[in-house]
């Protein structure tokens, strides 16, 4: 098994703010790892420092063996694909979706568009009737679906998922993570997800990192996760935390 | 029927649009006591604005109607907007979602605390601050001297709700309403929270109503639960039978979120009836 | 057309899954166009605005008379009559004609600053908004420099450089006036530019020019129609400014500041000579303001998309 994508020793600084304080990671082809963590433990920032979305201090990131230099070229971004968390925030209010699924198309100077925007509808389940409309006549759903569809659209192997569903309702976010495990079934993705909640990522990923304040708590599998053989205090208040309230 | 706090009875919420009105609430009806009832649902389901009908801050261009809504006997919708004043805040509370925006950024926190109290009751200045700090401390502040002289911007998320149900409770109110009260807080901090909430409720005797949209979360802090669809009451069930719950909506919404130690490929999803919504 | 055809077109205007992107992209400008319209006072200045367009392109037709040549011997200085709807001016020219035809150069001066000021402003607004840094203090400090000056005082000492003359006049208005364009584009840039959208347009590999031209651009469009549209009186008057102080149009080409100039000498016996073309300005002025007004209740972006 070959890795998709490999993090060493990541550093991200804002003004002086360690936001990343040095943290590594491996993902192998074909998997599905999640990074979970408290608002601040700079699970998001990782997201966005291997896009270059957040500017990277030290440390290296190498996607399907291909070390990054300080900017990313547009073969990386055919690879590498991001899920936003607020599907109302990463729309942009005066393109419809047809032009908002054309626009990566156009960018990489893909011929066949008619075809793969039809074909990225219909994965995401929204078909030809949403084709024309604009973000404010969809749904929260929809627009994560809209999203969703295109990150897929440059067929990309490995997809960067932040929070994808924790601004959408409980039945609305079963729906959207059976969209996210069926593409990648379908499509042989790797994802790397990011999310705040215990469950959801133990339910995407065969193994996850827990963080906190910038710094890799621990790493562990879904299933030592579901067994309760964790080693770390934090990691076993976050797992308390996860089964709800209990009186005492 | 003395010990019934609160009665509502066929609530209904209308809000004017361009395209004509809208009902958010559609002929909402249960009681509470001195317990804690939960009321869940998705965005849309008009539960928190059952919660702002009951605090009197529905928006002014809404219509509220009832055939009853009555806190402690006294009819909410024929009292004068001053009396509705006193009641609110004084008898009774309501904790929002988010403290950023419902503290004031310009006053200290304790500052905010000792008006509240004063401007419902007649203490000395120096009562108020022993009770303020006396609050702080309840909610399980460690340092309430420091924090009294705080800004809300210079406390945390989890720091924020504390100060907020402080100054909520300060008043000692008989019916608290929180809305959303953790929602934007860590999971670790939200359980800290709770208790603290959970023993106050327990300690003072008060009514709540915790509105959430997590259903699980609610089950398991509540005495009862009330879930709301499209407007409408579709089922109310005491927490622990939860599991017994009739209504295909209340299961949906039970079993379409990821659980740890439950494998199941795929989710359950809702398969929304529209006779639900009738 | 039956009620009933009409009531099948709206549906299809105002359809929640149009099936092309022309549906789409009329459905919009219908809903637009039913925000616009009830606002009264917007249609009435929409018509000023038209008349004034038709009043320019048609003046040959309807000035009865030569716009730059008079009859000296017999009509100077004539009142208001059925013959001259407004009077005679001290060479004996109609001045019903002569405004007519100063339509032309209103809606000259109004549209070529446009053109050439707005694109200009936007430009520098968005570069300088997306880009931040030292190519933001460059260029903001740039348009600092020329809004430290009054318009008036800023083109004058363009137009004495230039010479005077209406082009030269154009030009130093749009020069002057793209700065309030820059800063508004610029303000708009800022708050969409850390948007998610935009970094999901960055996370395509699209270049900076493309996410300023194609996404960033779109968004400051309708705020800065609305800023030039109700700016329009403002160039209106300062290009009849210029013509006043004999800096704008040379006669004997009938621009309304240049008449009003010239009518100034007789204002207190003749006062039609001034007051006409004074009127003139005071209408188109108001039409453009209303429509301005109008226009930002129609493509208010914060309410616009709801």
């Amino acid at each position: 098994m070959t890795a998709s994508i490999i993090v060493e020793g990541l550093e991200v600084v804002f003004d002086r703010f360690r936001a990343l304080k040095g943290v590594s990671l491996e993902v192998r082809e074909g998997e599905s790892y999640g990074l979970v963590g408290e608002s601040g433990s700079g699970k998001s920032t990782l997201l966005r420092a291997i896009t270059g979305l957040a500017p990277v201090a030290s440390g290296t990131v190498t996607v399907n063996g291909k070390t990054l230099g300080k900017t990313r070229d547009k073969a990386f971004y055919r690879d590498v694909q991001m899920v936003f968390q607020d599907p109302y925030g990463s729309l942009h209010p005066r393109q419809t979706v047809d032009r908002l699924l054309q626009e990566p198309l156009a960018v990489h100077g893909i011929a066949d568009g008619e075809r793969r925007i039809e074909r990225a509808l219909d994965e995401v389940g929204l078909g030809k009737g949403f084709r024309f409309r604009y973000a404010h006549q969809l749904s929260g759903g929809q627009r994560q679906r809209v999203a969703i569809a295109r990150a897929l659209i440059l067929e990309p192997s490995l997809l960067l998922l932040d929070e994808p569903t924790s601004a959408l309702d409980a039945s609305v976010q079963a729906e959207v993570l059976n969209l996210l495990e069926e593409v990648r079934r379908r499509r042989k993705l790797t994802f790397l997800m990011v999310s705040h909640d215990l469950a959801i990522i133990t339910h995407m990923c065969e193994r996850l990192m827990v963080m906190q304040n910038g710094e890799a708590v621990e790493t562990l599998s879904a299933s030592q996760l579901i067994g309760h053989r964790v080693s770390e205090d934090y990691t076993r208040n976050l797992l308390r935390a996860s089964e709800g309230f209990v009186r005492v | 029927m003395s010990d019934m706090l609160l009665e509502v009875d066929d609530l209904r919420v209308t809000f004017p649009t361009r395209t004509g009105l809208v009902q958010a609430v559609r002929g909402v009806s249960f009681s509470l006591g001195r317990e804690r009832l939960g009321i869940v649902g998705e965005s849309g389901s008009g539960k928190s604005q059952t919660g702002r009908a009951i605090m009197g801050l529905t928006p002014p261009q809404a219509e509220v109607s009832a055939k009853k809504l009555a806190f402690d006997g006294i009819d909410l919708l024929s009292v004068s907007p001053r009396q509705r004043r006193s009641l609110r805040g004084n008898r009774i509370a309501m904790i929002l979602q988010d403290p950023k925006y419902s503290l004031d950024p310009v006053m200290t926190i304790g500052r905010q605390i000792v008006e509240t109290l004063r401007t419902h009751e007649k203490v000395s200045k120096a009562e108020a601050r022993e009770r303020a700090l006396a609050m702080l401390q309840a909610v399980q502040i460690r340092d309430p001297a420091r924090v009294f002289d705080l800004y809300p911007h210079e406390v945390s998320g989890g720091m924020g709700q504390r100060a907020m149900i402080a100054m909520m409770l300060v008043t000692g109110p008989e019916l608290m309403i929180a809305d959303e009260p953790t929602s934007a807080l860590d999971v670790t901090v939200q359980l800290d929270v709770l208790k603290i909430l959970d023993k106050l409720v327990a300690e003072r005797g008060m009514g709540l109503i915790f509105i959430s949209h997590d259903l699980r979360l609610v089950s398991s802090f509540c005495d009862r639960v009330v879930v709301m669809y499209a407007g409408k009451v579709v089922e109310q069930i005491k927490a622990s039978e939860l599991r017994d719950a009739q209504h295909p909506y209340t299961r949906g919404l039970l079993n379409c979120m990821p659980r740890i130690g439950f494998e199941r490929h795929p989710l359950p999803v809702l398969d929304r009836k529209p006779e639900w919504a009738a | 057309m039956s009620a009933e055809t009409i009531q099948s077109r709206r549906a299809w205007l105002l359809s929640d899954r149009p099936a092309s992107r022309l549906q789409a992209r009329l459905g919009r400008a219908y809903v637009s166009w039913r925000r616009f319209s009830a606002n009264r006072l917007a249609l009435v200045g929409m018509l000023i605005i038209i008349a004034l367009v038709v009043v320019a392109a048609f003046a040959d037709v309807l000035a009865p008379y030569s716009a730059t040549v008079g009859d000296l011997k017999n009509a100077r200085l004539l009142a208001p009559s059925a013959e001259h709807w407004f009077g005679t001016d001290d060479l004996g020219r109609d001045i019903y004609s002569r405004i007519v035809y100063g339509a032309r150069w209103t809606l000259y001066v109004v549209i070529l600053v446009a053109i050439i000021a707005a694109p200009i402003g936007l430009l520098v607004g968005t570069v300088a908004g997306y880009a931040g840094g030292w190519t933001d203090t460059i260029l903001m400090r740039i348009t600092d420099i020329f809004l430290a000056f009054p318009k008036l005082v800023l083109a004058l000492a363009f137009v004495a450089a230039l010479g005077p003359g209406i082009e030269n006049a154009v030009l130093a208005i749009a020069i002057t006036s793209w700065p309030p364009y820059a800063r508004i584009a610029r303000a708009e840039t800022l708050t969409v530019r850390n948007s998610d959208y935009i970094k999901a347009v960055q996370l395509m590999g699209a270049s900076p020019f493309r996410i300023v031209l194609r996404h960033i651009m779109p968004l400051c469009i309708s705020s800065l129609i609305i800023r030039v549209t109700l700016d329009m009186a403002g160039i209106i008057l300062t290009a009849a400014g210029l013509g006043f102080l004999g800096l704008g149009a040379q006669p004997p080409l009938p621009e309304w500041g240049a008449m009003i100039a010239s009518g100034r000498r007789f204002i207190l016996d003749q006062w039609w000579v001034a007051a006409a073309p004074g009127a003139a300005i005071l209408i188109v002025s108001l039409g453009f303001n209303l429509l301005g007004d109008g226009l930002r209740d129609a493509l208010d972006p914060r309410s616009g998309d709801q």
